[in-house]
């Protein structure tokens, strides 16, 4: 069976409570659902071994600034058995920023999700070690939300003195 | 060519110490190789045989800022690098000199972003500014050379970059054998 059929169908067998759109754009695709079952998908999608996604390419976020969830967590997923890419998307609102990390599914999601912390402020729970990746720790904005100055804002980043 | 067709076979060599400290200076600048992104290819290449800085008396570049007298600023500086790059230029002994290679040093270049500093000058004294993106070898043995002009007409005595001490006055002067 054609993996773009299988892979809906297998989850909505294993999870008949959750809901999940399904889009094929390109021929891309991607499942999106609500974060609370982030966990369990993404080790059902790397462990069953029909699928055998094990390889996390990347973890990203999009900032949508005025829509009512205002971030989507994007995780781009491969399995290398079947030489497939698949995308996951959930969708976080800026109250409750907040989603499950999945570091404990692929260990490679570590420093991903620090990345997405450090640009778009969304806290990962239960991450090993949610500090940031690239601006220095005392910084305290979120360089790619939408409200950030392209130059920064003065002050924020502390040069040595002349 | 070099000194010893002044000395002939008197021996004895007339000179202002001022002038033969400049010119001892000049032609032995020691680069500290501060290579941060792309430019420091082409600072590589500038101790190739090809374009070949060790005829300026400059191809001991030192990975240690305590042998240095001249930093080459070569590449993007983030602000997150930019206490680093203090940190190392204040470890270089005194008189010192710094060249900003390439546009993204001198100004930010093509990075207009939060998280590159516009121009290294806001945290360090530069000598010298290099165009380009990255500025070909020749322009570095350039600004090398304009270096070695502006050591050759500072004295001994004149100094600018004389560090304050804590209390705000200055440090002892270099100049010991002047003042005898």
């Amino acid at each position: 069976m054609d993996l773009k059929t299988l892979i809906p169908q297998k989850l909505k067998e294993k999870f008949p409570s959750a809901e999940f759109e399904v889009s094929d754009y390109r021929d891309e695709l991607t499942i999106k659902f609500d974060k609370k079952d982030i966990v369990e998908v993404c080790s059902f999608l790397k462990s069953d071994s029909e699928l055998e996604f094990i390889l996390c390419s990347d973890i990203t976020a999009v900032d949508w600034a005025t829509r009512k969830n205002r971030f989507t967590v994007v995780y781009n997923i491969f399995s290398i058995k079947h030489n497939f890419r698949l995308r996951l998307k959930a969708d976080v609102d800026e109250s409750d920023c907040k989603i499950d990390s999945v570091s404990s599914v692929w260990h490679a999601a570590n420093w991903q999700e620090r990345e997405a912390y450090d640009m778009y402020g969304i806290k990962f729970n239960n991450h090993p070690d949610l500090r940031r990746m690239y601006m220095p720790e005392e910084f305290i904005y979120h360089p790619l939300r939408k409200e950030f100055p392209l130059m920064g804002i003065p002050g924020s980043l502390p040069l040595p003195k002349k | 060519m070099g000194l010893e067709a002044y000395i002939k076979d008197t021996g004895f060599l007339t000179t202002q110490v001022n002038a033969i400290i400049a010119w001892a200076r000049k032609s032995s600048v020691w680069p500290m190789p501060m290579g941060i992104s792309c430019c420091a290819i082409e600072m590589m290449a500038v101790g190739d045989p090809k374009y070949d800085i060790a005829r300026f008396g400059s191809e001991v570049m030192r990975f240690t800022p305590r042998q240095c007298d001249l930093m080459i600023v070569a590449g993007t500086v983030t602000y997150k690098m930019a206490p680093v790059v203090r940190k190392i230029y204040d470890q270089m002994p005194e008189p010192k000199w710094v060249i900003a290679m390439g546009a993204c040093t001198s100004s930010g270049g093509m990075y207009r972003s939060y998280s590159v500093v516009q121009g290294i000058d806001q945290f360090l004294p530069v000598d010298i500014y290099l165009a380009g993106c990255p500025p070909r070898p020749d322009n570095l043995l350039n600004a090398l050379m304009k270096i070695q002009e502006k050591i050759g007409n500072t004295k001994a005595s004149q100094f600018q970059n004389v560090p304050l001490n804590e209390e705000g006055s200055k440090l002892p002067e270099l100049n010991v054998i002047q003042k005898n």
